[in-house]
């Protein structure tokens, strides 16, 4: 409903242009799988922002919805299941559990919410470390096929063991969740989200049924953590308990609040940036994950819409000014 | 139109609503007045569901609507404001509409993702209904603006907007000029009265003594939660029960 | 039998620990509304500063619990006022992710200093016995009974001295408390500085006998989270009854169902009990 400004659609294009013509001058193949991970993370982090970002409630069992997705995938393609029927029903499976689990959690609120859905985190990832003959625990599944290939007729097929095929099949994804997310977030729908997280008792009274709001919000979310997971999955060809574990939520949470919340550009940006950056400050070692909590508390502080609120702060700041002048 | 029967509500041991009863009737401005505590608002949110009351019922039309969520009540054209101003201050005022406009349509996800020929109609007419209903509020121009712009009066007026923009049969009014001076009030009043004659029933809670003996049709006293008068403006003005309530208060503020 | 009262007294010392850290948490929890999910690392840490003093400096214990339990209280001053009081006006939620922010902290700290591996503070009574076929270590009895005296000692300090009552008026009535002039950043910092206190002791009480690791912080943080929930926020017999009982039931649940799912018992019984009632089972208002 709100139409971008021309500079704005330009540099979108120029990311676009840039995302694409990316393996031409990825430095490394390490960096490159960096980046194909990032861009996993970054569709579980705009699902998790759909929920935490948009809807204001706090799922703090994001790991666990990927972890489904991820072992799904792995199950079903070991089992001779193809790829492209086992990410759609891997990431269904996650929403499905999403829908069975959401209505007892979602009667709870604020920190409530967040402790329950974390407890359920935890349950899924211990679960997943000791129930050995479904999930390998501990050391989890290995030898996950990568995805099938898509014939195409006279020419031959669509392989996906190289980076650079991965590194587009995963791009393709990511770009059909932000579509979709485009979609939720600038319409009539996606605005009932943000009237739950903004006033829910005005949402309630303007007839908008807030519980099965949540509960939309929370099983699209859930859904598309899973399809990130199973990508994840079918991609480094290995899943352990650690896909599940809450500390990955926490990863999560901190791309997504360094990012910036509530828009579509944060988790992206955060998703994207910030796994690199620990690529680079790796040298630090334990020091990386402290300065990521000092910079998640101050950015919490001082930047609650992150690096993308941030900016666009600064953006309003520079037009008002210009119209001062003018 | 509506009607509380014997309406009751306890909270942990302080009754503020006892065995209320009264009706509302369709085309009229009725309002509901007593002293600070008196359990007006209590009655507002037993009515529309925000409370569940300890006993009694509340009908509108004779059906039975008691322990419906608030949502569905809105749904059976009974829409409210809250005594301090409510409004989604994170959006802008348009979106403040379209948010309330909601449930008239049937912009679900499915029809959203797919951008169906019913999302488009229906966005359509959710956008139009949203303008123009801001247009009748004199809020047109700040259709973009964001709430925490706005004036105070302006975000009394939207606040009333907002219920209004899918066309209640019946409109709940708390305190809609709670905080505003004297000229604003008036406007606010004028307002209302525009409302009513445009076929809204309205019931409004209200402290201005001057403003509601000059609007309202008929008038609900409540002292401790109870009934202690009803009648028109001029009934009310003389009657020795309200008189002795309003002892030391504020009749004529 | 045998087993059976084993597991018990077992479920009864775990239960002294949680009993002692959700009483910390729900003082935090009750009184300033803080939703301080980095309780637990607090604990962790605990165990560490009494690491530091018993095993490098060469300390004695009860100095070094002493010592933990200052440093420990000087920690939680500072994460109030540096993470929770500037979110004090904003959403919950807010406090709740600067709270993971503050447990990364805490927790990789610990590691680059003391490294991520497990460590073993020296026993200072390592003696065992048998009691009616328990095995018993006074170490352990000195878990059970430090916890009796921690508790009764702050029930009357909350109860009987001046300070303590203050801490309550404000649980209280946190605006009317205002109005009375109580200066309710000291209180909270005091609140803070208890909290922060008696993990320390519970930490330095229960570090002898197991072996302490950054990682211990979250699960203990988020199962004294549950029991704060379950208890009702602020609720002291709450906390205290629901760490005892959760002790039990995974100690009982441990030794004869399953130990590997020992811990799925506390989180599936936080999700089956908010479920029926969202609440909490004492609680009233949501937080
Ligand atoms: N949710 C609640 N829980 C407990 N007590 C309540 C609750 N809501 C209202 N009360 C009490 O019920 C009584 C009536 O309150 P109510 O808000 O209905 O009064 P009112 O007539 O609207 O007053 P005012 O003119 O100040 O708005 C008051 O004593 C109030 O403290
Ligand atoms: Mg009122």
């Amino acid at each position: 409903m709100i139409t971008k400004p021309l500079h704005t659609k330009l540099l979108y294009g120029f990311i676009l242009l840039a995302a694409l013509l990316l393996p031409l001058y990825v430095p490394d193949p390490y960096m490159f799988q960096v980046v194909i991970m990032s861009l996993i993370f970054a569709i579980a982090v705009l699902a998790m922002n759909l929920i935490i970002g948009f809807t204001g409630q706090a799922s703090l069992a994001h790991a666990a919805f990927f972890g489904f997705g991820a072992y799904g995938v792995a199950i079903m393609t070991k089992a001779g299941i193809s790829f492209w029927l086992a990410l759609p029903a891997a990431a269904s499976i996650s929403a499905l559990i999403g829908l069975i689990i959401g209505p007892p959690a979602l009667r709870t609120r604020g920190s409530y919410f967040a402790i329950v859905t974390l407890a359920f985190g935890v349950i899924v990832w211990i679960v997943a470390g000791n129930w050995v003959q479904v999930t390998g625990g501990h050391n989890g599944i290995f030898g996950i096929p990568r995805p099938t290939p898509i014939p195409i007729p006279f020419i031959g097929a669509i392989e996906f063991f190289d980076q650079p095929a991965q590194y587009y099949l995963v791009l393709v994804f990511l770009l059909l969740t932000l579509f979709i997310m485009h979609r939720i977030v600038y319409s009539i729908f996606g605005l009932t989200f943000m009237a739950v997280r903004n006033n829910e008792p005005l949402a309630d009274a303007v007839g908008i049924n807030t519980f099965t709001t949540k509960l939309i919000s929370f099983v699209i979310a859930n859904f598309f953590a899973g399809l990130a997971g199973g990508l994840y999955a079918a991609i480094i060809g290995a899943v352990s308990p650690s896909v599940a574990a809450h500390l990955l939520t926490f990863n999560f949470l901190i791309f997504l609040i360094l990012g910036g919340m509530a828009s579509l550009a944060g988790p992206v940006v955060g998703a994207f940036a910030i796994p690199i950056l620990m690529e680079l400050l790796q040298d630090l070692g334990h020091f990386r994950m402290l300065f990521f909590g000092v910079l998640l508390v101050a950015t919490i502080i001082y930047f609650p819409r992150g690096f993308v609120g941030a900016v666009r702060q600064l953006n309003d700041k520079i037009a008002a000014r210009r119209q001062a002048k003018s | 139109m509506l009607s509380v029967k014997y309406l009751t509500k306890n909270f942990d041991g302080l009754v503020a609503v006892k065995e209320l009863s009264f009706d509302i009737r369709e085309g009229e401005i009725l309002a509901i007045i007593g002293p600070n505590g008196a359990g007006k608002s209590t009655v507002f949110n037993l009515m529309t569901g925000t409370l569940a009351p300890t006993s009694g019922k509340v009908f509108i039309h004779e059906e039975n609507i008691t322990g419906l969520k608030p949502y569905q009540i809105v749904k059976k054209g009974v829409a409210r404001t809250f005594q301090t101003t409510s409004l989604f201050d994170q959006l802008r005022v348009i979106d403040n509409m379209l948010i309330a406009y909601k449930w008239r349509t049937r912009l679900g996800f499915w029809n959203t993702l797919f951008h169906t020929p019913a999302w488009k109609s229906q966005h359509d007419q959710a956008a139009r209904n949203a303008l123009e209903t801001l247009d009748f509020l004199g809020l047109a121009d700040k259709a973009l603006a964001f709430i925490p712009t706005l004036s105070q009066e302006e975000q009394k007026r939207l606040a009333i907007g907002i219920a209004l923009v899918c066309k209640p049969k019946l409109l709940l009014l708390d305190e809609p000029t709670g905080g505003l001076i004297q000229e604003e009030t008036e406007r606010i009043a004028l307002f209302i009265k525009k409302v009513r004659d445009q076929g809204t029933t309205v019931c409004i809670i209200e402290h201005k003594m001057q403003m509601i003996m000059g609007m309202a049709d008929r008038i609900v006293v409540l002292n401790y939660g109870q009934k202690i008068a009803e009648g028109t403006p001029d009934e009310i003005k003389t009657n020795q029960a309200v008189i002795e309530a309003y002892l030391g208060g504020d009749v004529h503020a | 039998m045998e087993l059976f009262l084993q597991q018990v007294f077992n479920g009864i010392m775990f239960g002294s620990t949680y009993a002692i850290v959700a009483l910390g948490l729900t003082l935090v929890m009750g009184i300033l509304h803080i939703p301080n999910f980095a309780h637990g690392h607090l604990y962790m840490l605990g165990g560490y500063i009494t690491y530091l003093f018993v095993a490098t400096l060469g300390l004695g214990y009860w100095p070094s619990l002493l010592i933990a339990i200052v440093v420990l209280g000087f920690v939680g001053i500072i994460m109030e006022a540096v993470v929770y009081r500037p979110l004090n006006e904003q959403p919950h939620i807010n406090a709740f992710i600067a709270a993971i922010g503050a447990l990364l902290v805490l927790e990789s700290a610990v590691e680059v200093i003391w490294g991520p591996q497990g460590m073993r503070v020296p026993n200072p009574y390592p003696h065992t016995f048998e009691f009616l076929g328990i095995i018993m270590s006074v170490q352990r009895l000195l878990v059970i009974f430090g916890a009796i005296l921690l508790i009764v000692l702050l029930h009357l300090f909350l109860k009987k001295t001046l300070t303590g009552t203050t801490i309550e008026a404000v649980a209280q009535n946190r605006e009317g408390a205002m109005l009375n002039g109580i200066n309710v950043n000291r209180v909270s910092s005091l609140t803070f500085f208890i909290s922060s206190g008696t993990a320390a002791v519970a930490a330095s009480f229960i570090a002898p006998i197991f072996v302490i690791s950054p990682a211990m912080g979250a699960i203990i943080g988020m199962k004294a989270f549950i029991i704060v929930l379950l208890g009702g926020m602020g609720s002291i017999p709450g906390a205290i009854i629901g760490g005892y009982f959760l002790g039990l039931i995974e100690s009982l649940g441990g030794g004869y169902v399953s130990a590997a799912y020992k811990d799925v018992i506390a989180f599936g019984a936080l999700i089956v009990i908010f479920s029926i009632k969202p609440t909490g089972l004492f609680g009233k208002k949501e937080g």
